[in-house]
């Protein structure tokens, strides 16, 4: 006999986000919400929204990309005369310095990755709203990579802290933080939230459907 | 129809397809046959491991944050860091918004993550389960995304290589523990079996 049965949503059956144990669906009262038996969580069929939460975050970090990207994230002061960086450009000193392999990786982590996952999470969406049947397995495994992928890109936040806490020479050389930092990070703190509130089995639902 | 305990039943979490649990043997893992999640997996002494990694982990934490993380040598001048320097630095700089998100990131929610494991471990070690046990445990879960020590230690690199040509810079003893914290760390979400540490929960007094 197959070990495989149909879908938890199709049995009635909710599964814990947190600790997936499986729940009975029950009638509840207007009002009330099911909450995991074993863990406490509030339990739901899918991610609530999902779609239209997914999207809000991704649209904000669409616009915001734009001064993450245009504005300086760090100015370098020295004798009074200012230097300031755009991500573009910090990337451009570290290939002018010879520094190769960083630059490839602040280029991967800060310009590829932010880009990478607004571009997919949005084909994603689309996608699943056209209720696409073109190669869920493979849409599944691009969701992983792009969720466990968007940290990497706080590196250029990290960066800009440590070095103004070591360039604090006065007039001989100080380091300050610029807006487009403040941009970048909200960048990549909202597309991970966009990220945790796409629901992959969204994808798969709309295999069941056409059947 | 008979009717199947759900026990003894898992979906999977990214494609919600239902299976049959089976019972692995140490080391093995369970994948959906659908889209190729992992399941479910075995892994071996998974609570004892994991109580001593984290146990590890809040001294190399300690360590990371009480000894100098790097200085700064320039024209006779000396700027000497903490690990947590960077976000005081960007606070008293006005971006506030940045600071808390570093020090949240890099020091804050690691440290919550060390104390929230210990906290449901120790008790569950001796088939306890402590005051609020799930909330804290789920709140463990929900943290890691958000604690990126391994993406701050990769800050400190581009920021060593920009400056190693201007200045002396010293790594400090916080920084090499910074460094073996973030493999114990590893080493400690790898060793970790969540599903056991709910079933003992549940089996707890």
């Amino acid at each position: 006999m197959s070990d495989v049965l149909t879908t938890a949503a199709r049995a009635s059956l909710l599964n814990c986000h947190t600790c997936h144990r499986l729940s009975m669906a029950r009638r509840l009262s207007v009002g009330c919400h099911a909450v995991c038996s074993r863990c406490g969580a509030v339990l739901h069929y899918r991610k609530p929204n999902s779609l239209a939460r997914t999207w809000a975050l991704t649209l904000a970090a669409y616009i915001l990309y734009i001064p993450a990207n245009l504005l300086p994230i760090m100015t370098v002061i020295s004798y009074g005369e200012g230097a300031p960086d755009t991500i573009m450009s910090g990337v451009k000193h570290l290939i002018e310095a010879e520094m190769y392999p960083i630059a490839l990786l602040v280029f991967f982590a800060s310009i590829i990755v932010p880009m990478a996952k607004l571009i997919t999470v949005t084909c994603l969406l689309i996608s699943v709203q056209k209720k696409s049947r073109w190669r869920p397995k493979d849409r599944t495994v691009l969701y992983r990579v792009t969720e466990g992928i968007g940290r990497w890109s706080m590196l250029d936040i990290f960066m800009i802290a440590i070095l103004a806490a070591l360039v604090k020479l006065g007039s001989i050389a100080t380091i300050e933080p610029g807006a487009g930092a403040i941009s970048f990070a909200a960048v990549v703190i909202i597309t991970m939230f966009a990220a945790m509130s796409f629901d992959p089995r969204l994808i798969w639902d709309a295999m069941e459907e056409k059947r | 129809m008979h009717m199947v305990s759900t026990h003894s039943l898992i979906a999977c979490h990214d494609c919600d397809l239902l299976h049959r649990k089976h019972s692995l043997r140490e080391g093995e893992r369970a994948t959906c046959s659908r889209c190729g999640a992992v399941l479910y997996q075995k892994k071996p002494d998974s609570l004892e491991r994991t109580l001593i990694l984290a146990l590890t982990n809040l001294i190399l934490f300690v360590l990371a944050n009480v000894f100098p993380f790097m200085s700064f040598q320039l024209q006779g001048r000396e700027q000497v860091t903490l690990l947590i320097s960077g976000g005081i630095e960007l606070f008293h700089q006005g971006f506030w918004q940045l600071a808390f998100l570093v020090i949240a990131v890099g020091v804050f929610f690691p440290l919550l993550k060390i104390l929230g494991t210990l906290y449901v471990l120790i008790p569950l070690k001796f088939n306890r389960k402590i005051w609020r046990a799930q909330e804290v445990f789920r709140l463990v879960g929900a943290l890691t995304p958000w604690a990126m020590m391994e993406v701050f230690m990769l800050g400190v690199i581009v920021a060593y290589v920009k400056l190693i040509d201007l200045a002396t810079i010293v790594l400090g003893i916080s920084l090499f523990s910074f460094a073996a914290l973030i493999v114990v760390v590893a080493l400690a979400d790898s060793a970790l079996d969540a599903e056991e540490v709910w079933e003992r929960m549940e089996s707890a007094q």
